[in-house]
This record gives C-alpha cells, structure tokens and sequence, in this order.
C-alpha cells in the first residue's frame, strides 16, 4: 500500500491549506473559493489579508478556467491529462502562497512571458497607470478576459510573479505560477 | 420605467436601480463566470434611464469584491452616469469601501481617475 501517512506528512508540514488536481471548472472553483474563504474566516484576523488572498485566488482561478489549453484527443502532450490543472494553497510565516500549474501550447510562451516579466519590471505606481491604461482602452478577448488578471494579482499582493515553463514535448510546456500575499505584519514593514 | 431589482448570490451584486427617485445601487460581489452576460441587462436599463432620467441620480457602489473582467464592466456601467452627467443632469457618485480595505479604495480612485468625474470616496460607517 502507498505510504499515506508519509503523505499526510508532507501536507502537514508544508501547511497546505488546500491542493486540487483535476479538470477545472467554474462549479468547481466556486466551491473552493467557499472553503478558502471559511478556512480564512478562521486563520486570518486582518481584514485586509483576508481580501487579498481571495481576490488573488480568484483572479488564479480564473485565469485557469479561462486559459487551459484544449488539445485534441490522441494528442495529449504526456501521460497526464492536458485539461487538469494543478491548485495549491500554503501558508508560511511569510504569508499565503498561490500556486497553479497547467499545460500551455509552446507558441504562447513567448508573449506570456513578456507579459509576466514587463509587470514585474515596472514600480507600483507604474502597474497602477498600466491597470487603468488597460481597464479604459483594451477590449475583452474572445473569452471575455480583460486582460488585467496578472496586473491585479501583483497589485493586490505587492509581489513579483514567479514562474516557470517546463518543456514536455515539442508543442507543449507545463506553466507553473506562485504568488505569495505577505501577512500584514510584513506588509506594513515593507512600507 | 420599471426599476431594475437584481437579487445578490455568492458571484453578483445586489443591484437596485430606481427611476423615480434616481438612486442606483450596486452592493456586494461582482465575480460572475461570465460577466458580459451578467451586466447586459444592467447597460440597457441604464441606456433607457438616460433618456429619461431623474433631475438628480445617485449612485452608490459598494463592493466587497469583483475580478478584474468585472472591473471592465463597472467602467461602462459608469460611463453611462458620466455620459448622463455631459448633459447637464445632476450625478452624485458615491463609492464606498470597508474600513481599512484600501485595495477597495484604490478600486474607486482608479475610476474617477478614468472617468475625470470626482466621486465621493467613503468608508462604510
């Protein structure tokens, strides 16, 4: 039998909140927002915390939903099924992480990445005139995205994006992304 | 004009939109799937009211939370005000936000910036 205890370990003493592996879809992410919330309620005494974590949850979420690369049957890009989506939040005495990982097209790399990295170069102040210099001109996309998801997730928790892409073949690549919302303690440190 | 009576859920606001005494209310969470869908009937009841508005309008939003495709359409619910505040009429904006949420602060800041109309920006007391 697998070692379960070891397992249960291992989530205890990275202090994760809650882990999700699957397909997913918006039913989904509104009762795991549900819990989060809960679980919140109880752990975060900060007004302010509290708020952060569930907008950037729900900004990570839905940039999920919406961005899952669909690939056609009998082209998976490995063993593992492209639809899934990997969801994992933490806590620390840093703060709250954030963590997804989904199947991207290799072709999309590029751009996204050029995205992450200008909103991780520009100030504060910066990121607040690009939120408003997209809110007002941009369109939505097809899928009825702003365009802003990113923005606001480095806004809200005042952090740098990180992330990776990891090659699986020579169409698609792994997309993991972290962010973590410092404690308010931290917060008003860093000021 | 009938009034627009939109019930709240756990991913949409309340909404409360009055012709006879002009006061529109938007309260709570705006985080809908699909949010184009969820404010369509709101910018048509707001194209008919600007063509036959009250002598005074009022709008009060206060949000707890909305994603950012929200964001994108609470800009156009405004700029429907702001088009009936270029005709002369009367608009008081007031956006309200939960003491020490200053996330939700900004959220009002931002749009005032965008819209070049000054809102009344107030903690909920």
């Amino acid at each position: 039998m697998i070692d379960y205890l070891s397992i249960y370990e291992k989530m205890h003493d990275n202090n994760i909140m809650l882990t999700f592996k699957g397909e997913v879809t918006f039913d989904l992410i509104n009762s795991m927002l549900k819990i989060i919330e809960s679980r919140l309620d109880m752990i975060e005494g900060d007004l302010k915390t509290r708020k952060k974590v569930y907008n950037v949850l729900v900004e990570c979420l839905q940039n999920l939903v919406h961005h899952i690369d669909t690939i056609d049957p009998g082209e998976e890009p490995s063993p593992y099924h492209s639809k899934t989506a990997l969801l994992m939040i933490t806590t620390s005495t840093d703060g709250y992480h954030v963590v997804t990982g989904n199947y991207i097209m290799n072709d999309k790399i590029e751009k996204l990445k050029d995205w992450l990295d200008e909103i991780n170069s520009v100030s504060p102040e910066e990121l607040r005139d690009l939120y408003k210099k997209i809110l007002n001109n941009e369109q939505f996309s097809e899928k009825g995205t702003a365009g802003l998801g990113f923005i606001d997730i480095a806004r809200k928790s005042g952090q740098k994006l990180i992330y990776a892409f990891q090659p699986v073949n020579d169409r698609y690549s792994f997309f993991s992304f972290q962010i973590t919302i410092p404690k308010n303690y931290l917060q008003a440190q860093s000021k | 004009m009938e009034p627009l009576v939109l019930q709240p859920s756990a991913h949409t606001p309340s909404v409360n939109l009055n012709p006879t005494t002009g006061v529109c209310e938007f309260k709570g969470r705006s985080t809908p799937e699909n949010s184009v869908e969820y404010y369509e009937p709101i910018y048509k009841w707001l194209d008919a009211y600007v063509q036959s508005p009250n002598t005074t309008t009022v709008v009060n939003l206060q949000f707890e939370y909305f994603n950012t495709s929200s964001s994108k359409c609470i800009l156009d619910v405004l700029k429907k005000f702001v088009k009936l505040h270029n005709t002369g009429k009367e608009v008081k904006i007031n956006w309200f936000f939960e003491d020490e949420d200053e996330d939700m602060k900004e959220a009002g800041e931002d749009y005032s910036d965008i819209l070049e109309i000054p809102f009344e920006i107030q903690p909920i007391v």
